[in-house]
């Protein structure tokens, strides 16, 4: 996979477009077992992020993604503002300094935003987060040889799978077993982030060829 | 003497306020509480970069607690906590509801009681049986 700087701040554009896109369906996913927040949120942050990086020009991948992790975390009030903030920090911190990211920089940057949202969020795999897209996402990063679209597949196969999970971390974690049979919110918008990368990635191999 | 500060953070911005408004009529002139409520353009959420001013205002050498009132209030306290750097007290986070939890917290302040010692009796706050 191809990730230059450029792609990367395409990637987080396209990620804004497709937040907005699905923003009634995110809220709605969220009303049913958090507090129906979650489309406003994401589609209000990304539209801030694109408003922050549209028209600078970056350097390095470390450096778009960490102007969007400040805008972020600045900019949503709810959840998703410190873990997604906190993620895109991390991994900013991994593809500083790099025009291009390697797949196994890549990886890399993935795995420091998972222990980031971990931290930050107290969580672990399987308690209905979106911690359940990203790790089996980072596991199928992590074998090399990266295609964007296995990651979004694979990020889709996981999101769906949080229907059948019982929610242990925030509002949702109140309803109990009442959580099983929706699909998490934040898998969903995490979902959206992978499938984004596909857009930008195509799109890039069109512009360079 | 310096005194205990308090931070009360809250989803919504009328309710943090609230919380300080009752407050004040119970603290002494010289114990600080701030307000950190809603996200900066007044919405309902919480917001690092308020929370963050908060902590520098209530900021002195005995240090500070702060309350808040659901989840995502916890996380953006902490982020606010990691990206701070320069403050002269020690703050903690206490476990409790943030109404009984403040009086608490501006009481016991205002008696001159360690951070510790304030942060536990906040804590305490959470078992009060309020109807005998």
């Amino acid at each position: 996979m191809n990730l230059t700087t450029e792609t990367a701040k395409q990637w987080l554009l396209a990620a804004g477009r497709d937040m907005q896109e699905n923003k009634g369906y995110l809220s709605e996913l969220d009303q049913a077992i958090g507090d129906g927040d979650h489309g406003h949120n994401m589609a209000r942050g990304f539209a801030e992020v694109e408003k922050k990086i549209a028209s600078k020009t970056y350097d390095d991948v470390g450096g778009v993604v960490k102007d969007a992790s400040m805008t972020i975390i600045s900019k949503v009030g709810g959840a998703a503002g410190p873990l997604y903030g906190t993620a895109f920090l991390k991994a900013s911190g991994v593809w500083k300094g790099k025009a291009e990211v390697s797949d196994e920089e890549f990886a890399e940057g993935l795995k420091a935003a998972i222990d980031g949202i971990a931290q930050r969020g107290k969580s672990e795999q399987g308690q209905k987060t979106m911690l359940d897209v990203w790790i089996p996402v980072l596991q199928e990063a992590e074998k090399g040889n990266i295609e964007a679209e296995q990651l979004a597949q694979t990020a889709k196969e996981a999101m769906e799978k949080t229907e059948g999970i019982e929610a242990k971390k925030g509002r949702a974690a109140y309803l109990g077993e009442r959580s099983i049979g929706h699909l998490d919110p934040g898998a969903y918008s995490s979902y959206l982030l992978f499938e984004a990368l596909v857009e930008a990635i195509e799109a890039g191999g069109e512009a360079n060829g | 003497m310096a005194k205990v500060s308090t931070v009360v953070v809250s989803h919504s911005r009328q309710l943090a306020d609230g919380v300080i408004e009752l407050i004040n009529q119970t603290k002494q002139e010289d114990v600080i509480v701030i307000a950190a409520g809603g996200t900066e353009d007044g919405g309902i959420g919480t917001s690092p970069d308020l929370i963050s001013e908060a902590l520098k205002k209530a900021d002195n050498p005995a240090g500070t607690v702060v309350l808040f009132d659901l989840g995502s209030a916890l996380m953006n306290t902490e982020m606010a906590l990691d990206m701070l750097d320069e403050l002269e007290g020690e703050v903690v986070i206490a476990d409790a509801p943030i109404v009984e939890g403040a009086y608490v917290s501006v009481v016991e302040a205002g008696m001159g009681k360690a951070l510790k010692e304030v942060q536990e009796s906040v804590e305490k706050a959470k078992k009060w049986n309020k109807k005998t």
